[in-house]
């Protein structure tokens, strides 16, 4: 197994590649010195102190943890709408809708978030959180529908059918056999959708206004090389909870499959 | 085993007439846009009965069964469950329940929680229910495994559990879409025993759909075999398989030699036919199920063909002939014998006889048949 | 009776239930995508009149926009840039898919793919703003090759310029390049290796002639997956570009936020999309031989 081995050292050396800069974020966050660079000055946690100490930080986590639940709920929802119809019924147009829906994974982010700019200011509505949402929600449903679309796909029509034959209505049916099925697709979507939204920024700089969330404050913050350590600091919890957060989608989407038998296929996505 | 075993046997005819009708049929169309997927079917089934709709894939006989289970509405025509018009009356409030072809087990439930999963809306107390459950895992013999996880059962296992769980509702028509097509040959043969056994037991019509053709006569009643839409024919196994109305029937069940004939005369009691290879014969009017003239081919199966060693006398009527070719199958051969005179050689079965040798291929032979086994077609 | 059962029929017909139930996706797609799309193409053929539009019809955005060196520089650029970054991060992610479908156990499996896209869900800002640190002229490479002695001088052509730029989104969209080809691969039957190598090929001709054509959809939707939003990526060359690596993000952003000319913003949109849209077609159509068969 020489070739095994060979790709083994280079996958291993390509995941030192990506986590190159995680290993980093760390390293800053705690080194004693306000400039990003080596050799390193010390050790510190005066960083994650001043973390506590800075109420942009918060209005800025607050602002995106508002935006991030409410797209990720509003993105599940209109993904639970598109898969069920995509892959249950058939309609005219089906294809032209879902292709609509999806659109916003082949369009450049920049892009939606001029358009949704020009709409919202030609109309005068004022830029605030809520009109991140209605972007984020934009970007977040693709998403939402891919995983989704995977967990409607694996229902066995009959299941459904074998419900109603047994006397339940189609909104029991619904409730007692659809949703449990699926409820780990659901869960796998709104991590997802918090995830993208939580961490999505150019939408945002253009449509938070003067709500600034917490990808658009850390932009703002690289501009002054003495706030840098604190993004640092910023930084390496949120990977932490990231990794927390993906662990626990990873459990559920593990469980989900025990349940119902499936075969453990690997994966996120 | 309190209760004596039922038996295995088909109903008598006799019993057949005295049972009532349970599920009328009347002209029923089914169109998918252009698509005319049920072409006036009109059939009763009657109460009690073990009811086979059989055809190949695409037939329409998943259709019929859905459209009685109430998952397909009708075009037009009438459909009745014991007298009861079901234009309008969903699935989830028809008397009928299903066998799901993948069976549909719920794979979140436990196997009670699967079984008990019709009794929701039952005003019974739970303990009551969960007796009707525990009662109806014993009679498919899954005593004891209430608790497992329904995704943990192995395939005759999953069957059984769809069966109680559409039986503990005890519906007037049970519907079998292809139950035993996911099993392996031993398994479907030990399944299509207990169904019948089970069938018997609770006394519910059964439906059955397959495209099996030895599924459908070992275990029904009565088989409608279906082709493009249409019930090309509805009679019980043995009439089915003696005499079959058509070409395609028969063909469909089982093997059948065909030989071209002409018709020579029409007697008062049914024909005289010239048969190639075989030379003139009488074939009574119950053997040829279709009104027939002129050229005409004549059908037997090869079980009703005997080859005669030396020495041997045919009973009824030889013809002379040439083993083109000999396929041996343990208890069998299969001889395909090249008549004198005709093209297409004929097959027939032989059982093997210790003591008796299998004959070569090119050895001259003589065969023996009896006109009162033949069914002539149009 | 009839026309009630056919009322009947109706509702409950499957295309009426499917409409009824896409219809929120459907109408909110319309109104906050469709709709302001189709304002985007309208605007950049308006005039510009100082924070008001003109609405008078031309086509000189258009004309501008292309008539500028430094536009035309910028949309070539990032052509180029999203064109680089795609085939470096393809061509490193392949083997990395390959290894994982083919050579892990398949209960290791799920562990690698989570390793894998751990770096994907932190913050793509940070991660951006690290790569800076590596590459920076007091930055992890510059003053590790100076620790081994191997230079002498920090280099200066890896940060500020195309070559950063690259670097970093090609980091950025690692996972995005790896997930496609990794499924197309976990989707080919390994019998028909087997086969391969039955009738006579080595294992490097069964790759090229068996696993390779077989894992082409994926490769080519990790192709368009990564292609498409490089070209409009705004972060990585605002942060690592330096003048000299501006890509038409930055320019769009420029016309919007700083001189708040929509038309003149909006025209070099939709030039960039009906860019990245070509080009994606064309690509698609040079393929389309691995992307016919059984679906």
């Amino acid at each position: 197994m020489s070739g095994g081995r060979l790709f083994k050292t280079y996958a291993v050396a390509y995941l030192l590649f990506l986590y190159a800069p995680i290993i980093l974020l760390p390293i800053f966050a705690f080194n004693d010195g306000t400039i990003i660079a080596f050799p390193l000055q010390g050790f510190t946690t005066k960083w994650f102190e001043a973390m506590v100490s800075t109420p942009t930080l918060h209005t800025a986590v607050k602002n995106s943890l508002i935006i991030a639940v409410s797209s990720a709920v509003l993105a599940t929802c209109l993904g639970i709408f598109t898969a069920r119809a995509a892959t249950r019924y058939n309609f005219p147009g089906k294809g032209g809708i879902a292709g609509l829906v999806m659109l916003p994974l082949v369009l450049p982010e920049i892009i939606v978030a001029v358009s949704l700019f020009g709409v919202l200011l030609g109309l005068g509505i004022p830029l605030t959180i809520w009109t991140v949402i209605l972007g984020h929600v934009l970007i977040c449903t693709p998403y939402a529908v891919a995983i989704l679309n995977s967990a409607f796909q694996s229902l066995d029509r009959s299941l459904e059918e074998a419900a109603y034959d047994l006397g339940e209505t189609r909104w029991s049916t619904f409730r007692l056999i659809i949703l449990p099925l699926v409820a780990p697709g659901i869960v796998s979507s709104l991590l997802i959708s918090f995830t993208i939204s939580l961490d999505e920024f150019i939408i945002a700089f253009f449509l938070a206004g003067t709500e600034p969330t917490l990808p658009v404050y850390i932009f703002s913050q690289f501009r002054f090389p003495q706030s840098v350590p604190v993004i640092m600091a910023l930084g390496t919890i949120l990977v932490l909870l990231s990794i927390v957060l993906l662990t626990v989608a990873e459990y559920f989407r593990r469980r989900g499959i025990a349940k119902s038998g499936g075969k453990d296929t690997g994966g996120f996505l | 085993m309190s209760t004596p075993a039922p038996s295995l046997a088909k109903a008598s005819e006799a019993e057949r007439a005295a049972r009532k009708p349970l599920i009328e049929l009347e002209n029923i169309q089914k169109y998918y846009g252009d698509y005319h997927a049920l072409r006036g079917i009109t059939a009763t089934i009657r109460q009690g009965e073990f009811f086979s709709l059989l055809g190949p894939s695409g037939c329409g006989k998943t259709t019929l069964l859905r459209t009685i289970a109430g998952f397909e509405e009708v075009s037009s025509g009438i459909l009745k469950i014991d007298g009861r018009s079901m234009d309008g009356v969903p699935a989830n409030r028809r008397p009928t329940n299903m066998v799901f072809q993948s069976y549909a087990i719920f794979p979140h439930l436990s196997v009670e929680q699967n079984v008990g999963f019709g009794l929701r809306r039952d005003p019974r107390s739970a303990a009551e229910k969960d007796r009707a459950v525990q009662e109806a895992l014993e009679m498919v013999g899954l005593k004891g495994y209430g608790k497992r996880a329904a995704h943990a059962l192995s395939g005759g296992q999953r069957q059984r559990v769809a069966l109680a769980r559409a039986l503990i509702l005890k519906p007037k028509v049970l519907l079998l879409d292809e139950p035993l097509s996911a099993l392996d040959k031993k398994m479907r043969e030990q399944m299509q025993v207990e169904l019948i056994k089970l069938q018997r037991q609770v006394g519910i019509t059964f439906i059955l759909v397959t495209h099996d053709q030895e599924e459908a006569l070992v275990m029904s009643d009565r088989i409608a075999v279906m082709f493009e839409g249409q019930i090309a024919q509805l009679d019980d196994p043995e009439t089915l398989y003696r005499l079959p109305k058509s070409r395609q029937v028969a063909d469909f069940i089982g093997t059948m030699n065909f030989l071209p004939a002409t018709i020579a005369a029409q007697t008062a009691d049914g024909f005289d036919v010239d048969v190639a290879g075989l030379g003139r014969c009488h074939i009574g009017a119950r053997q040829s199920p279709g009104a027939v003239t002129g050229e005409v081919s004549v059908g037997f199966r090869p079980e009703t063909l005997t080859l005669l060693y030396e020495g041997q006398q045919a009973t009824d009527r030889e013809s002379p002939g040439v083993i083109e070719e000999v396929v041996y199958y343990g208890d069998m051969t299969y001889y395909d014998v090249k008549l004198d005179g005709v093209a297409v050689p004929v097959r027939l079965s032989m059982r093997n006889v210790f003591g008796r040798p299998v004959l070569d291929r090119g050895t001259r032979t003589r065969v023996a048949w009896s006109p009162g086994a033949l069914v002539l077609f149009r | 009776m009839s026309s009630e059962g056919a009322l009947h029929r109706l509702r409950r017909s499957e295309a009426a239930n499917g409409l009824a139930l896409i219809s929120p996706p459907a109408i909110y797609a319309v109104l906050l995508l469709a709709a302001p799309l189709g304002l985007l193409f309208l605007y950049s053929f308006l005039k510009d009149g100082y924070l008001t539009i003109i609405w008078e019809f031309s086509l000189q955005n258009y004309i501008d926009a292309w008539g500028d060196p430094l536009v035309r520089t910028v949309m070539l650029r990032s052509l180029w840039v999203a064109m680089m970054v795609t085939l470096v991060t393809v061509v490193l992610a392949f083997p990395v898919a390959y290894f994982v479908s083919f050579h892990v156990q398949p209960s290791r499996k799920s562990m690698w793919l989570f390793l894998i896209t751990i770096p994907f869900w932190t913050s793509y800002l940070i991660r951006v703003f690290l790569w800076k640190v590596i590459l920076g002229f007091n930055g992890v490479i510059n003053s590790g090759l100076i620790g081994l002695g191997i230079i002498d001088e920090p280099l200066t052509f890896i940060l500020y310029n195309v070559n950063s730029v690259v670097i970093t989104l090609a980091h950025a969209y690692a996972p995005f390049a790896i997930l496609p080809i990794f499924v197309a691969l976990e989707k080919i039957d390994r019998s028909l290796l087997e086969a391969g190598q039955d009738l006579g090929e080595s294992q490097l001709m069964t790759f090229w002639r068996v696993t390779l054509p077989l894992a082409m959809p994926g490769v080519i939707a990790s192709v368009l997956i990564v292609f498409i939003p490089t070209i409009g990526d705004y972060v990585t060359p605002q942060l690592l570009g330096g003048p000299e690596g501006r890509m038409v993000a930055n320019l769009i952003q420029l016309q919007y936020l700083r001189l708040d000319n929509y038309p003149a913003g909006s025209a070099i949109a939709v030039s960039a999309m009906l860019m990245v849209t070509a080009i994606s077609l064309i690509f698609l159509f040079l393929n389309r031989r691995f992307l016919r068969g059984p679906k």
